[in-house]
């Protein structure tokens, strides 16, 4: 469990926070989403729990953990950080890439160890892009490198796992797809999950939990279905939200006529 | 390339200097028949005391050996500096250390009689590069594009200083400044092969063992403290590392340049880009190529040329080369 704890963060010499106050907790194997529009402070609360940034208040506690106290190596131990996509200066292969999640296990002048690469082997199966294992990772499409990079967290064999808009650069299939992988690694494999997400239509088929920010306040927190609503997401996009039913989903639009 | 093609190239790389240091032996000014060659390195031992004997190992072998330390650490460091930067198209003078050591060594050869032409070299060298991190450091940290930027901005003004130098100095001292600039192992023996080898073997020991982190560190300075990697300790580590190694091999043979953007590029063509791989390969490869491209220096039209005219030479077209064949792939596009 997650338990994030009136965190507040500010640039140094600005007086308005970014992110105030911010308190929710995740339990063990739920998958969270962050909502909020651009500007929100998704990402500073995202860089303040992945321990990047200091926040200057507040704290972030995995079961009783204080992660916000820990080294980076301690703190990798424990939090795997799926960034967004990006393209690395050298052409290192998958299996290389992933790999690289194995550095918090790894002793300090030692390489990877066999067992290491039977892990990296394992991960590569289980987001299924074990074709790929020698591939260049530059050059494999945009949502084959978010599976490298989900693989790469999975390697990093920590109970906790944030990932920052995986979907921000992936196509209408493959959204839905990366998602619905890490929602079944989620599951098996007990991980407490955090994500950013723009889309809350994916939110309401994948999230155990929402948690809404805005200006830097939450909104709401809560099950999809009773917090993603007219009321609620109208508030948070500045917009009028409008629902749609069809095959038992639920979905969310903006009435585009109404926008300012 | 994997398997055994790989572990059989590997293999090949890794003794290519000792090969090309053996051949190396039997080329010289001075000409010596294979069979005297090989008389002296048979009757080495008992230490035969002849002129051929001094010329094969109190001329040819400290020169050669100090040409293969001197390739290896270029090339190690441009490897290690090219990884700690993301930025491939670095080399290991990119944080001022040449302009640095030209410097010192010009004012050693212009004013300062007294002071050895090495240490200058290495102290203003060395001097030249913690002025650049010092001066890209904010808040504790110092960033990879603010170095960049630092490194930029010492060796103008280190270029600048040296310009003055050379203009006020006497134009005999001139010329030796001017040599001295272009790199040369014409003045090898013993004691630069101590004094620079354990500058060398110190300053590459730490990246060779800590060379899976470069993986890691390449991938920018997030992504490696979430993956557990304290960036900004390694990054002093390594920058420190490689200034030794470089600042010892630019003391004993001037500022040689090109090898240690080429060699990495090679061997990360021919090998991968993991450091695992890439740092001994580079250490092998850049050591080979320095001792063949010093054997062609001291034997081309019977004069010894600058070895870094040579690398310059060949390195150049070698680079446009790299650029339209395997570019793309090394540069990570």
């Amino acid at each position: 469990m997650i338990t994030v704890d009136q965190l507040s963060f500010h640039h140094p010499h600005v007086s308005t926070p970014v992110v105030e106050d911010v308190s929710f907790r995740v339990e063990q194997g739920r998958l969270a989403v962050l909502l909020g529009p651009n500007g929100s402070g998704k990402t500073t609360l995202f860089k303040c729990i992945a321990g990047l940034w200091k926040p200057s208040a507040g704290r972030v506690k995995l079961d009783g953990t204080e992660l916000l106290s820990l080294n980076y190596r301690q703190r990798a131990t424990l939090l795997a950080v799926v960034p967004q996509d990006h393209t690395p200066p050298f052409p290192f292969s998958v299996t290389e890439a992933v790999l690289m999640g194995r550095a918090p296990h790894v002793g300090l002048y030692a390489a990877p160890s066999a067992a290491d690469r039977e892990v990296v082997r394992e991960a590569l199966e289980a987001v299924g892009i074990s074709r790929l294992a020698d591939c260049p990772y530059t050059r494999i499409s945009g949502g084959e490198r978010q599976m490298v990079l989900i693989a790469r967290a999975i390697a990093q064999d920590a109970p906790l796992m944030l990932l920052d808009e995986p979907t921000s650069h992936l196509d209408f299939k493959n959204q839905h797809k990366v998602i619905e992988i890490v929602r079944r690694i989620a599951t098996d494999k007990r991980l407490t999950v955090l994500m950013t997400l723009h889309d809350p239509n994916l939110a309401s088929v994948f999230a155990d939990q929402v948690i809404m920010l805005k200006n830097g306040h939450i909104v709401a927190v809560g099950q999809p279905d009773t917090v993603l609503n007219e009321q609620t997401l109208g508030v948070l996009y500045d917009a009028s939200v409008g629902f749609v039913e069809n095959e038992g989903r639920r979905l969310a639009y903006i009435k585009t006529n109404t926008l300012p | 390339m994997y398997g055994y093609a790989m572990k059989i190239t590997s293999a090949i790389i890794m003794i290519s200097p000792f090969m090309a240091a053996g051949a190396a032996l039997f080329w010289g000014a001075y000409d010596l028949s294979p069979s005297q060659v090989l008389d002296v390195l048979r009757t080495m031992l008992s230490g035969a005391n002849t002129p051929e004997a001094a010329i094969i190992l109190e001329i040819r072998l400290p020169r050669i050996i100090l040409a293969g330390l001197v390739g290896m650490a270029l090339s190690a460091s441009g490897a290690t500096l090219q990884a700690v930067l993301r930025n491939p198209l670095v080399d290991p003078f990119i944080l001022g250390i040449s302009a640095g050591s030209a410097f010192g060594c010009a004012i050693a050869i212009g004013f300062l009689a007294w002071l050895p032409l090495q240490v200058a070299a290495f102290v203003f060298g060395g001097l030249a590069v913690l002025l650049a991190c010092m001066m890209a450091r904010s808040g504790g940290e110092i960033s990879r594009l603010s170095l960049v930027l630092s490194g930029v901005i010492v060796s103008a003004f280190f270029t600048a200083l040296l310009s003055m130098v050379k203009f006020v100095v006497d134009p005999l001292k001139l010329q030796s400044i001017v040599y001295w600039l272009m790199g040369s192992f014409a003045l090898a023996d013993w004691h630069q092969v101590k004094t620079a080898g354990i500058g060398i073997i110190l300053g590459c020991l730490p990246v060779y063992l800590l060379r899976w982190r470069l993986n890691v560190i390449s991938m920018g300075d997030e992504e490696a403290r979430t993956l557990g990697v304290n960036v900004s300790r390694k990054r002093i580590i390594f920058i420190a590392c490689s200034t030794l190694a470089v600042t010892s091999a630019v003391a004993v043979s001037g500022i040689i340049g090109w090898i240690g953007l080429i060699a990495p590029h090679l061997i990360r063509m021919i090998a991968g880009p993991d450091h695992r791989r890439l740092i001994p390969l580079s250490m092998a490869g850049g050591a080979s190529f320095m001792i063949c491209a010093d054997t062609v220096a001291r034997n081309l039209a019977g004069l010894d040329v600058p070895v870094g005219i040579i690398t310059a030479l060949a390195g150049a077209p070698f680079f446009v080369y790299l650029m339209k064949r395997g570019g793309r792939e090394s540069w990570g596009q």
